[in-house]
């Protein structure tokens, strides 16, 4: 195998880090506060499309990469308004969103007239950074960024420990003066605005378009990640990356026509699900979670 | 409590369903308003396609079969404290175990049989995984399951392009054979015979689930697990037995869709008779409280929705996948308990506020 194999499985692996990893990272935030939202999926199928409408509209990726941030925040917002004040089941509100991102999507396709796929223009496009032996897109910098970013603040800050706290005992963090459902809402609304960039990623910048499949199970890999990294970004990263590896390694081997006759690509494209499956099995046990992770706080 | 207390207690929960019904139709509503399509006319053509005439009462019937048997699967899961959304990829290896049947040749009734047979054992071998990784690794079954429904997408893919190819069209399986095939209910529509399997599945669950020491002991753990320790109940078999009756309904749904919904009797490529039927039955099992009654009157609900969203998007030609954004609205509104309680006390304050600006 040539070098510029390795070289262009690596950089496929880093692409297919971002949109993983920063919808882990956000979701970390959020679990640290004792928030689970499996509707991280449907977050990133609908920034995917309103990041891709906002790049169309206004002729800027940025733009675009903004927008899904902000439908993200959106969403996410909403989800942690039904599961902080109103008191509503977090993995049934989740439910909810995947399916009406379903539709939502699925519907506005074919108003776009395109059933099924609408494509992004290049110009559009977020513009790659050439290193000599490839290019790599800004966001894998800003991903790395946000790892260590939210690493330092979760553990070293006094908003880490303050969204900790509340995960952990909400009772006794409510004694000592925050507003636990306040707190609570501003990490489901950062963990929607992480989960919207990485949506936005995905139609902006990687795939370049918007299908009703486009997110195949990322949103559900991220949680896994989340499992795997014991609520740590920076081994969210590690394990967003392995889980790009078998996820670039499909899309890799589906075009490569030696191994494309030997495995069937069928089985290549179970590969990231198989793998975050053994991935996360071997993870549980040493991983402890926040004792409050799931349950709506409500006074005495 | 009085007798008219508890029959309060008791229509709560269908008043909240209603509730969320209408809500979900009225932001289907805005959306179809802010797209340009005309909501009135819409919603007229997807009730005359849903429940309109006999025809379309038999397709909304047909519609609800599989959903039936995929909102068990979650209710059951809910019921025992699991949330299990892998009624997705067991309804798939199902579906393709009724078919694998279809190379045997057996006479009529028993070749049915052992085709709902193979599927239900195929749907109870696909969650083991899932049960196994639950109780020795401690694996959250979200993750577990969905990672199996694409698991199973794959693999399902696979089968028909290399296993059990129609030798003629690639792009399927061979047909299930006459001997293994659902009679239609009434010819001309595609009911069939499958509606009676659902219903009798959700019999059997009532009947398990409310009448059986397995079925309180499943509840009791579902509904307070320190309780259910307490009393001696084992956690772990409750998993075991939760996952195995979700993974049998699911492959039921599976095998009555592809045993009995003309025309081809057959998996297609790209799986597009079953596809979203297990998400959608978590949709339904929500609104029908996950309770087997409940579940088939929501079930008739959203095969009506589907049913009636085809005919819709003929004409005025609202797309159809607008019903499962007005789904998830239904779920949305449903996660919030209190919803009932927060509409009664805006409108207090409402009235009250009207009260004071009348004197």
């Amino acid at each position: 195998m040539e070098v510029e194999h390795l070289w262009g499985i690596l950089f496929i692996s880093l692409h297919a880090m971002v949109p993983i990893t920063l919808a882990a990272i956000g979701e970390t935030i959020e679990e640290a506060a004792g928030l689970f939202n499996i509707g991280l999926e449907g977050i990133l199928l609908l920034s995917a499309l309103t990041g891709a409408l906002g790049a169309e509209m206004s002729g800027s990726a940025t733009v675009g990469l903004l927008a899904g941030l902000s439908t993200g925040a959106l969403i996410g917002g909403l989800f942690g308004f039904i599961s902080t004040y109103w008191r509503g089941s977090q993995l049934i509100s989740g439910v909810g969103i995947n399916l009406f991102a379903f539709g939502f999507v699925a519907f506005m396709l074919i108003n776009l007239g395109a059933p099924g796929f609408h494509s992004v223009p290049r110009d559009v496009q977020v513009k790659l950074i050439s290193l000599g032996v490839g290019s790599l897109s800004p966001l894998v910098f800003v991903t790395v960024g946000l790892a260590i970013a939210v690493y330092w603040m979760l553990r070293r800050t006094q908003l880490g420990i303050r969204i900790r706290s509340v995960g952990e005992n909400p009772a006794a963090a409510d004694v000592a003066g925050i507003n636990v459902n306040a707190l609570r809402l501003a990490t489901a609304l950062a963990a929607g605005a992480f989960a919207g960039l990485a949506g936005a990623y995905l139609s902006v910048d990687w795939l370049g378009a918007v299908t009703k499949e486009l997110t195949a199970g990322r949103g559900f890999i991220a949680l896994a990640t989340v499992v795997f990294s014991g609520l740590n970004p920076l081994l969210a990263l590690f394990g967003g990356f392995v889980f790009g590896f078998f996820d670039g390694f499909a899309t890799w081997v589906s075009t490569y026509p030696k191994i494309k006759d030997v495995i069937p690509w069928q089985f290549v494209a179970m590969a990231p699900y198989i793998v975050t499956l053994l991935v996360v099995a071997g993870a549980i046990g040493r991983v402890r979670f926040p004792a409050a992770l799931g349950v709506p706080y409500r006074r005495e | 409590m009085t007798a008219k207390a508890i029959l309060i207690k008791r229509l709560h929960p269908i008043i909240e369903s209603m509730l969320a019904g209408v809500i979900g139709l009225m932001i289907g509503a805005v959306i179809m308003l802010g797209y340009g399509y005309n909501p009135v006319a819409a919603y007229v053509s997807l009730f005359q396609g849903s429940f309109g005439s006999f025809y379309s009462w038999a397709e909304s019937l047909a519609n609800a079969t599989p959903l039936i048997l995929t909102a068990l699967t979650f209710a059951v899961g809910m019921r025992g404290g699991l949330f299990n959304i892998g009624a997705e990829g067991q309804l798939y290896i199902g579906a393709l175990a009724a078919v694998a049947v279809s190379l045997i040749h057996l006479p009529s009734p028993i070749h049915i049989v052992m085709a709902l047979l193979a599927a239900m054992l195929a749907g109870m071998v696909w969650s083991l995984p899932v049960a196994l990784l639950k109780l020795t690794r401690g694996v959250h079954e979200v993750i577990s399951t969905i990672m199996f429904n694409w698991i199973a997408y794959f693999l399902a893919l696979y089968v028909i392009a290399h296993v059990l190819t129609d030798p003629i069209r690639g792009e399927k399986t061979i047909s299930i054979v006459e001997t293994s095939r659902l009679a239609r209910i009434l010819p001309g529509t595609t009911l069939n015979y499958g509606l009676i399997i659902a219903i009798i599945a959700a019999v059997v669950v009532l009947f398990v689930l409310w009448r059986t020491t397995v079925g309180f002991e499943l509840r009791v753990s579902g509904h307070n697990p320190v309780a259910a320790r307490y009393a001696g109940i084992s956690q772990r078999r409750q998993i075991l037995t939760v996952l195995l009756i979700g993974g049998a309904t699911a492959g039921l749904a599976g095998a009555v869709q592809v045993m009995g919904r003309p025309p081809t009797y057959a998996v297609l490529s790209g799986l597009p008779q079953l596809i979203n039927l297990g998400f959608d039955g978590i949709g339904v099992a929500m609104i029908g409280r996950n309770h087997p009654i409940g579940i088939i009157v929501a079930a008739i609900f959203f095969g009506g929705l589907m049913a009636g969203g085809r005919i819709m998007q003929f004409s005025p030609g609202v797309p159809l996948e607008l019903v499962r954004v007005i789904e998830g609205v239904i779920i949305l509104t449903l996660a919030v308990p209190e919803l009932r309680n927060l509409l009664g006390s805006f409108w207090r304050r409402f009235a009250k506020k009207k009260v004071h600006d009348g004197s």
